[in-house]
């Protein structure tokens, strides 16, 4: 339990981290709350060569009010910031009850939200959480600035859109639409508390009928995705039992759904549809 | 007043040290010029090694040594506790050596070792080591392991059989089966678990060139007895010359009794190093692959009896996986522990049961809490209900037609302990069984269960209730039994206490037993101020270092509280006689005129003429002037052999909810009564029984040690053996009943294990009381959510 030895680097500035990680590109990793960084070099199923820990990088840590219902966060914010950010919190409530989902305590405070995407793990559950709010990745090399969506940023289990010199820098949520409901609901794998399956809904009425949804769900295939024919099944629907059961089966449309000796394909594909089923309800009701 | 010291919820008097961090772990042990070892392990289940080359590694900075097979003069590890009691059986013996030399067996097997200035300069010089490896074909199922065609393991072990052992009259119970108008039958598999205690394994090995010594700083429950093997049997040193220290233990539960390969590695290092001190300390991946597992056993059960719930015979068959190489007592423990205590606490005229043991490509088996009985109580309450089951009775009620009544006792059950060396026979020797089972049931809420059932269909649950009604055998062992030739593992299992009371009157009680978090400082404490009227504050039990501490077997078993404990009773008792004699002297009166009212020493009829235990101790240690024959101090040592087991039981009730849309469990009630017989302290008694329940519906509903069919250990890490978390238990309720034990002074028979025995049946029959409305009477555990959707799910599809 003993990485490799490797080279360790502590930039003060977002500037002089990328200039760093342009250097050792290939070579180097950023390293922010360790928690799922570490845990591989320890076993040594990572080994890189250097170690830039943008941890002391103040201009990374905040959490600012974007406007109008819209929040940025900062690439160093832990879990545990965003869960104490009243901004955050009031303008995007799913992240309120669904971070306590996420691992325990030790990993709330340490881990960040930037590491968890970037790092892409097909069952982590932040994916799904930020996609159902549509939120965007601003990402930084000496080469400038890009902002991405999420949706499209996850190319495959561990996989992403990053390239080696870049560095997320801040996630942004827009505002979602007045009086919506959101919840997130998920079955864990009990002994890694990950999710087997994990479903983000954020549900909007439109009078009597469902006009805006969106359904993200992690888990079932090899990254997450929004659920699209389950939010075009809601769309104009009354929302009722019946609407939702219809829906919540087409959870897996499209998808290839993996399989591990934890839980086969099929038992994740039934789960998709449940766990859809209790993510639209629990967003139901929390329309106000 | 002392005597109300026995029995009293004390808080533990370790708790302070391990609270605060303050314990003293094996790695918290630095030594001056200590050097770190680590081992290389093979990536293979099945290998030949072709060749070793340690060229690279031997270069790379701060590596001092590199060992391989061949550099190690020492045979095999011992094999203590082969298959026995049967006439003629032959136990097909392969245990490893201290680094593989020709082929590796399991994944994980060691067959390098690095030794270097730090830990990480060790760990990247393994990686500079290249094996040519050879790899051959893979079994890990112990029934497929037997069938022709299989990989063979070992050339002395054809079907890899390590032995077949029986128990029972074969022909009696053949023709109790034919002759009953109800047999069920059921293949059942106790998986393979992995014990996970908080605290890894690990040693210190020094040698010392000026006095050719050893000492050995190892986590282990056996100091005592890893300094007999690892010098008679392992390393040939003279007994003497080493020194085997247990420092605070974090967990054990069984993984920490046996004598492992890094032992001799880190003191035949240390010697190599012209005595620099050496380290181990396995990673968590190396703990679950090479530091032993339990259970793995494949079980045919037959239960046989009338429709109107007399149970009439079982005939049992099992498999049971014992590994690649066989663990220290491994072969003991699906055969004494397990099949002599089948038939649990019926009467069932007719019992036999075949085992045979297997060689596979997995790590070792051997004892994990309970060790044997938990898979006995699993298979003989599993079998009681699908015997309820097929003849419609109460499962309850069948358990009640069954039990062996009060009277019956002492009980000689037809697979039991049978003869020991003296001729005299084993007995259950009490037990009252009805009582306790009443108390959980009533607890429970056992009558009104179908309302229950009915309230949580309404709510999309599934609810089911278990029970276990177990007894367990445990405060090992009389001599004359487990020391049988043929029988037990060949050496005796008394215990030993010193007790010393100092000049101030400060009293030192040395044991040779060996805690392992169970709070033996305080419990033993407690027996010394009861048996002496000292203050607890003013006693202190010391253990663990074969240097100091009188001979033991160690702690495992359930033994400690009933043979360590009467030790310690009996040393008290010693050093009260001659208090009472030397007090005799001091008051010049006869030493039958003295009787001892807790610390005073009294003239009979004339209380005002008494000596204090202080005064008496105070004077008889310095000995200005002693009685003719009478030696100074206070120091006496004792020894107990118990005259029998003791006999735990109780009832274990276990509600579940299933939830039907995906097929998870929840353990939403857990109603224990246990009959431990007297306690030394009830509160440490039920953190054992907490810790011992969690253990085994852990193994009902969670936990799996899985391997692929290339022999790689799946379940690997704790990111896939899903450990039981606190949060996932309601509250326990626990219930007792009270019947001392007949075999000690102190009543007590024992707890380290009963939790762990009872609750895996308990929460696996509740589970399958919740899914009969499917039709179904049996479902290998664990009950993960996938798995008991898949049955609920594939039963509806069929129906
Ligand atoms: C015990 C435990 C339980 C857990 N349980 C859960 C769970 O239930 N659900 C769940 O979803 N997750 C869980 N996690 C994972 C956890 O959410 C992530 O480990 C954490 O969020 C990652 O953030 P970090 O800051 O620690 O990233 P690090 O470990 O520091 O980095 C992770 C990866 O992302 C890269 N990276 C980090 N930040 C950036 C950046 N700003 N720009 C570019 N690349 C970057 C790193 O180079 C690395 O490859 C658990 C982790 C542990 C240890």
């Amino acid at each position: 339990m003993i990485p490799a030895a490797f080279d360790y680097a502590r930039p003060t500035s977002l500037d002089e981290a990328l200039v760093l990680l342009a250097r050792g590109a290939g070579n180097a990793k950023v390293l922010a709350g360790g928690q799922s960084l570490l845990p591989l070099m320890r076993l040594r199923l990572a080994s890189p060569g250097q170690l830039i820990d943008i941890g002391r990088i103040a201009e990374l840590r905040t959490i600012r009010d974007l406007g109008g219902g819209a929040t940025g966060i900062g690439a160093l914010a832990t879990y545990r910031d965003v869960l104490d950010s009243e901004l955050a919190t009031r303008n995007h409530p799913i992240l309120a009850t669904a971070i306590p989902m996420i691992g325990d305590v030790q990993v709330r405070n340490r881990g960040t939200l930037a590491g968890s995407i970037a790092h892409a793990d097909p069952a982590s559950d932040l994916p799904a959480i930020l996609l159902a709010l549509e939120g965007t990745l601003v990402i930084r090399s000496g080469n400038g600035e890009r902002v991405v969506a999420v949706e499209g940023f996850f190319q495959g289990a561990f996989a992403t859109d990053l390239g080696q010199d870049e560095i997320l820098t801040e996630i942004r949520l827009p505002a979602t639409p007045d009086g919506a409901g959101m919840a997130y609901r998920a079955i864990e794998q009990p002994a890694s508390g990950y999710s087997m399956v994990g479903v983000a809904a954020v549900i909007g009425r439109v009078g009597d009928s469902i006009g805006y949804a969106r359904i993200a769900i992690t888990g079932a295939g090899n990254v997450a995705y929004r659920a699209m024919a389950v939010e075009a099944a809601l769309l104009g629907s009354d929302g009722g039992a019946a609407a939702i059961e219809a829906a919540a089966a087409h959870a897996t449309d499209g998808q290839v759904v993996g399989s591990d000796f934890n839980a086969d394909a099929e038992y994740r594909t039934a789960m998709a549809q449940v766990y859809t089923r209790r993510a639209v309800e629990a967003a139901l009701a929390a329309i106000d | 007043m002392a005597t109300d010291v026995l029995g009293a919820r004390i808080k533990r008097v370790e708790d302070p040290r391990f609270i605060t961090g303050k314990g003293r772990y094996l790695d918290d042990i630095k030594l001056a010029g200590m050097t770190y070892m680590s081992i290389l392990r093979s990536p293979y289940a099945h290998a030949n090694i072709r060749s070793i080359d340690t060229a690279a590694a031997r270069a790379m900075p701060g590596v001092v040594l590199v060992l391989v097979g061949a550099d190690i003069p020492y045979n095999p590890l011992p094999m203590a506790w082969p298959a026995g009691g049967v006439a003629g059986i032959r136990n097909n013996i392969n245990t490893p050596r201290v680094l593989a030399t020709d082929s590796v067996k399991w994944t994980g097997e060691g067959v390098a070792a690095v030794i270097a200035e730090t830990v990480a300069q060790a760990v990247d010089a393994l990686e500079a080591i290249v094996v040519e490896w050879e790899p051959l074909p893979v079994v890990v199922d112990a029934e497929k392991a037997t069938q022709p065609g299989a990989p063979q393991l070992h050339e002395n072990a054809p079907n890899n059989v390590v032995f077949e052992w029986t128990v029972g009259d074969k022909a009696g119970t053949d023709a109790a089966l034919e002759a009953a108008p109800v047999i069920v039958r059921q293949r059942i598999v106790n998986q393979r678990l992995i014990p996970n205690p908080m605290e890894v394994r690990g040693d210190i090995g020094v040698y010392n060139p000026g006095t050719d010594e050893y000492t050995i700083w190892m986590s282990s429950q056996t100091p005592h007895i890893q300094r007999l093997l690892l010098s008679a049997f392992v390393m040939g040193i003279p007994e003497h010359k080493i020194r085997c220290i247990s420092p605070d233990i974090g967990g054990a539960f069984g993984t920490k009794i046996f004598c492992y390969a890094d032992m001799a590695l880190c003191l035949f290092a240390s010697k190599a190093l012209n005595g620099r001190p050496v380290k181990w300390v396995e990673t968590r991946r190396e703990n679950y692959q090479s530091t032993i597992h339990g259970r793995d056993h494949i079980t045919y059960l037959e239960i046989a009896g009338t429709r109107e719930g007399e149970i009439t015979g079982l005939r049992v068959k099992t498999y049971a996986n014992l590994g690649g190489r066989l663990s220290t007592i491994g072969p003991g423990i699906p055969t004494t522990l397990y099949g002599r205590v089948l038939s649990g606490c019926y009467r069932i005229p007719n019992v036999y049961c075949e085992v045979t043991g297997v060689y596979t490509n997995t790590t070792f088996v051997d004892a994990y809490r309970g060790a044997g009985r938990p898979e006995a109580t699993y298979v003989i309450e599993r079998a009681m209900d699908l015997f309820a089951d097929e003849i419609g009775l109460d499962p309850a009620e069948l358990r009640r037609r069954n039990f062996i009544a009060p009277d019956k006792f002492p009980y000689d059950n037809p697979s039991g302990l049978g003869t020991a060396s003296n001729g005299e026979k084993i007995y259950i020797d009490s037990g009252n069984y009805e009582p306790a089972m009443d108390m959980a049931l009533a607890t429970a809420g056992y009558a009104s269960i179908d309302k229950a059932k009915a309230d949580a269909r309404a709510r999309g649950k599934y609810l089911g209730i278990g029970l276990s009604t177990y007894i367990e055998v445990c405060g090992v062992a009389p001599s004359k039994w487990i020391g049988a030739v043929g029988e037990g593992w060949g050496a005796a299992m008394w215990e030993s206490a010193n007790l010393k009371i100092h000049l101030t009157g400060k009293v030192v009680l040395t044991m040779g037993t060996q805690p392992q978090g169970q709070g033996h400082e305080t419990t033993y404490a407690q027996i010394v101020s009861s048996e002496l009227g000292i203050p607890m504050d003013d006693i202190i039990v010391q253990h663990s270092d074969t240097q100091g501490t009188p001979f033991g077997y160690g702690s495992y078993g359930s033994r400690t509280a009933s043979v360590g404990g009467t030790a310690a009773v009996k040393a008290a008792g010693k050093i009260r006689e001659k208090a009472r004699q030397y007090a005799a002297h001091m008051l010049e009166a006869a030493v039958d005129d003295i009787e001892v009212v807790g610390a005073e020493y009294r003239v009979k009829g004339s209380p005002e003429k008494m000596k204090t235990l202080q005064e008496v101790v105070f004077a008889l240690d310095l000995g200005f002037s002693l009685p003719a024959g009478m030696e100074p101090y206070l120091d006496e040592t004792a020894y107990y052999d118990t005259p029998n087991c003791t006999w735990p039981f109780g009832t274990h009730v276990a509600i579940v909810e299933i939830d039907e849309e995906t097929g998870k469990v929840d353990l939403v009630r857990y109603v224990a009564v246990d009959d431990v017989g007297k306690k030394i302290n009830p509160m440490i008694v039920d953190g054992q029984l907490h810790g011992g329940i969690a253990q085994g519906v852990g193994q009902a509903l969670w936990e799996g040690a899985v391997y692929g069919d290339d022999g790689q250990l799946l379940s690997g890490s704790m990111l896939d053996y899903a450990v039981p978390r606190a949060s996932w238990f309601p509250n326990f309720e626990l219930g007792e009943t009270v019947t001392p034990s007949p075999v000690n002074p102190l009543g007590v028979k024992g707890v380290g294990e009963a939790g762990a025995i009872a609750s895996t049946a308990a929460v696996a029959n509740a589970v399958i009381d919740a899914l009969s409305p499917f039709g179904i009477r049996h479902l290998d555990m664990p009950y993960t959510a996938p798995k008991v959707w898949r049955a609920m799910h594939d039963k509806e599809a069929r129906s």
